[in-house]
């Protein structure tokens, strides 16, 4: 353990506030496609389910923005507050990049949001459909661009470095940098597997309710469908992006797999558990499968990957924490492919909505795409250190010159002010989703909607307490 | 290039803040006011004025420090590294607010009470550190290259408390020349009142501001007492007056929206007497806006999708506040 020194501080609260934040957005991405899927099913089929379910999904999307919104507001502050050297040194690419993942997001909550969430008896339906189609597009954008500026923190190019400061050189290579399409693969699809598996889990509760008619059935079933075909697209996307980490950042790789050293010509093994040691430069307990890492690695049968050995002991990740992280990750990913499966079979067996057991299988396996998504940026974060810019730039030159005593001052008010009103928020949204989808729900029409105020959490009508 | 991108870009946040300051200004304005009103139904008709409104208000702030981190980092990393304390409790004043805001609409009445404290005390608290960080922002930073040299509470000193106390006065001034403009009958009537009081504690507060900044800093009294600088800059207080004046005659009557657009003259002209103090300076007392630029190349990409957001944010602004103009009565906007 480290002492709490001002840049443990400050990598601890960068990872609190953003940890909280990229929650909202993954589900928000989520929503938003699935709302498009479902306003076109609806105008397709002209089956009043899928309208029902629009309507109940949508005031769950908008607290969700709302949330996503605040959270971020704090994101787009702490590069200065905290990384002020980053930011002066690095801010000619990353600046730019966060300018444009805002202004979209902004772009389109004044183009398209509130006639999604307002307008549906006061625009023509095509519209209508078009905002949604819009609100779903724009939030893939501005994931584009968060992780553009991530992507080449990771993988930097198309940079030169003049007076002192990064300055960029092609913003096309900046943008379409080495693990830009891997990362936004695997995030796109993180985003879409973890609101199906939360979608999942609303329709297993009410099921196991008793309640079951044909909204809740709908959900259940496209949201297994989801997972059955996605679970298995992502575990490809990530060997993908693994194959992609292992060549431009082998010392994440190493770390994640808990080698130290491996001796050329000779075939790597797949450590399935064991405590990596960062002092001692060993993994303890390690329970080994020989052969199997050069064929996960290298589809090969006995290629080789550097250790952590052939890395300085200041250029070394910490293996301890990502190789528990990535494992997460991955046992989490597996188990979300055999729900997927299971939901197959009980679908030709007509068991599908009655089995119990799968039904509070789904429920707990609710949170676990949130869970997954979370391990997976804390692998890939922790897996950069010691850099902030992958060979660039230090995480320890990178911070604000703020004491212990203010990182920790602050870092408090974080705390507790997010799990106060995030706490609030998620604590509603759960209300919301516990109420259901209504049947044939009917918007005010008229003056009385006119007038009346409209912000996104206005969508939601439910009372808190 | 023959394009002047930095000073294309300060000019972007230069507006982009101003229009924070009187967008969010009112809204702010209402929660400083909302603990002088005693009747809820009341209380309820004032947040209604401006719930269509506030969150738009507050995109400002989010897009004035993108563009901020896109244009001049080195700015955006000093300023905010040397106000870490203040912005941090500016931010937790304002989600507060922002929760409050939704959830009083939602919570029962068991429960309304606690978000009515709540949405007040968040008010309070994110002017206040918003013009605590102006007045720091007057006095200037210890800074060398990227490296911000100054403590943690460098920023609290007697000026910037008092500018934090100023915002609050000319916050509930715009909050109440605001509803003055959207309510009628009983109501309105005491915002009337209450705008005559505030806007003679704004007046004041002006006055001691414009008094204190040139004694206690030599560089921006050097600028304004030397000629040909006073003439260009006396008009400034002149027009203060007049337009002080003017108020009052008018908040004599029932006035309608003058007094709110007279409340905005007020503000623009302290807004630009800031800037004819401190210009060029981004940092003050001595990083030029050109020395904290970005590099021309990252200029030049942000402000392409920039110059085509920001007509459409406008454009949005606009409709929305014409789909909402009139008198607020009761009764509407529960939800």
């Amino acid at each position: 353990m480290h002492a709490l020194d001002p840049l443990t501080l400050a990598r601890i609260q960068f990872g609190f506030t953003v940890s909280f934040h990229i929650l909202f957005p993954a589900i928000t991405i989520g929503l938003a496609s699935y709302l498009a899927v479902l306003e076109g099913l609806w105008l397709w089929r002209g089956n009043t389910v899928f309208k029902d379910l629009y309507h109940f999904w949508s005031k769950l999307f908008a607290v969700n923005f709302a949330m996503g919104v605040v959270s971020g507001l704090v994101m787009s502050y702490e590069f200065g507050t905290n990384w002020s050297y980053f930011s002066s040194y690095a801010g000619g690419v990353t600046g730019p990049l966060l300018t444009y993942e805002v202004l979209t997001a902004f772009f389109l909550e004044a183009g398209f949001l509130g006639v999604m969430l307002f307008g549906w008896d006061k625009v023509g339906r095509g519209l209508h459909f078009f905002s949604t189609v819009m609100v779903a597009i724009g939030t893939l954008i501005s994931a584009t661009w968060i992780l553009a500026s991530n992507s080449w923190m990771q993988t930097p190019q198309g940079y030169r470095i003049a007076d002192g400061r990064i300055v960029p050189a092609d913003w096309l290579q900046i943008i379409f940098n080495p693990s830009f399409p891997y990362r936004l693969a695997h995030m796109g699809i993180a985003a879409f597997l973890a609101t199906a598996l939360f979608v999942g889990a609303v329709a297993a509760w009410h099921l196991l309710r008793g309640r079951d008619d044909a909204r809740i059935r709908t959900m259940m079933s496209m949201a297994m469908w989801m997972v059955l075909v996605v679970a298995p697209i992502q575990i490809l996307v990530g060997d993908l992006h693994g194959r992609n980490t292992l060549e431009y950042q082998p010392a994440k790789v190493a770390a994640i797999e808990g080698h130290w050293e491996n001796p050329p010509g000779e075939s790597v093994p797949l450590i399935l558990f064991g405590i990596p040691d960062m002092k001692s430069e060993t993994t303890r307990y390690a329970i080994e499968i020989p052969h199997v890492g050069s064929v996960i690695l290298t589809h090969s049968w006995s290629g080789t990957i550097p250790g952590l050995k052939d890395f300085k002991p200041e250029d070394r990740p910490n293996a301890t924490v990502i190789f528990w992280t990535f494992r997460v990750m991955v046992g989490l990913g597996m188990l979300m492919l055999l729900l997927g499966v299971v939901a197959l079979v009980l679908r030709w067996a007509g068991r599908l909505y009655s089995n119990r057991l799968f039904l509070r299988a789904c429920l707990v396996m609710g949170p676990s795409g949130l869970v997954a998504l979370l391990a997976g940026w804390l692998t890939t974060e922790i897996g950069r250190q010691p850099w902030v810019v992958y060979g660039v730039m230090r995480t320890a030159d990178a911070v604000s010159a703020h004491s212990a005593m203010t990182l920790s001052l602050s870092l408090l008010i974080f705390v507790v002010l997010y799990c106060t009103v995030f706490g609030t928020g998620i604590g509603y949204l759960l209300k919301l989703a516990a109420h259901g989808p209504d049947e044939h729900t009917v918007t005010p029409v008229g003056d009385e909607l006119d007038k009346r105020p409209a912000r996104p959490l206005s969508a939601a009508t439910e009372s808190l307490n | 290039m023959g394009i002047d991108l930095p000073l294309i870009w300060v000019v972007i946040i230069a507006f982009g803040l101003m229009m924070y300051v009187i967008m969010d200004g009112f809204d702010l304005g209402i929660g400083i006011l909302s603990p002088f009103v005693h009747d809820r139904e009341d209380r309820d008709l004032m947040v209604n004025t401006v719930a269509p409104v506030w969150d738009g208000n507050e995109t400002w702030l989010v897009l004035g420090g993108a563009a901020l981190y896109g244009a001049f980092p080195l700015a955006y990393s000093l300023l905010l590294s040397a106000l870490y304390l203040p912005l941090i409790l500016m931010l937790a004043g304002l989600i507060c607010r922002g929760v409050a805001f939704e959830f009083r609409f939602k919570a029962d009445a068991a429960h309304r009470p606690f978000w009515d404290k709540m949405f007040a005390v968040s008010s309070y608290g994110a002017t206040f550190f918003q013009g605590v960080s102006l007045g720091a922002f007057i006095d200037g930073f210890h800074v060398s290259g990227p490296s911000y040299l100054g403590g943690a509470f460098d920023w609290l000193s007697p000026f910037s408390v008092f500018t934090g106390l100023g915002l609050i006065v000319a916050y509930a001034l715009l909050g109440a020349t605001w509803l003055t403009m959207k309510t009628a009958g009983d109501l309105q009537a005491r915002m009337i009142a209450c705008a005559r009081w505030v806007t003679l504690a704004l007046l004041a507060v002006i006055a001691i501001v414009s008094l204190w900044t040139p004694l206690s800093h030599p560089a921006i009294a050097a600028r304004w007492f030397s000629l040909p600088n006073l003439y260009y800059f006396a008009p400034v207080p002149v027009l203060i007056l007049a337009v002080g004046a003017l108020m009052l005659r008018l908040l004599r009557g029932t006035p309608n929206a003058g007094p709110f657009l007279l409340t905005l003259v007020l503000l623009f002209l302290g807004y630009s007497g800031l800037a004819i103090s401190l210009w060029p300076n981004i940092i003050p007392p001595g990083v030029s806006f050109r020395a904290a630029a970005s590099p021309p190349e990252s200029m030049g990409f942000a402000l392409v999708g920039t110059l085509f957001i920001i007509p459409v944010i406008l454009t949005y602004t606009a409709w929305a506040y014409h789909v909402f103009r009139g008198k607020v009565t009761s009764n509407e906007g529960y939800h």
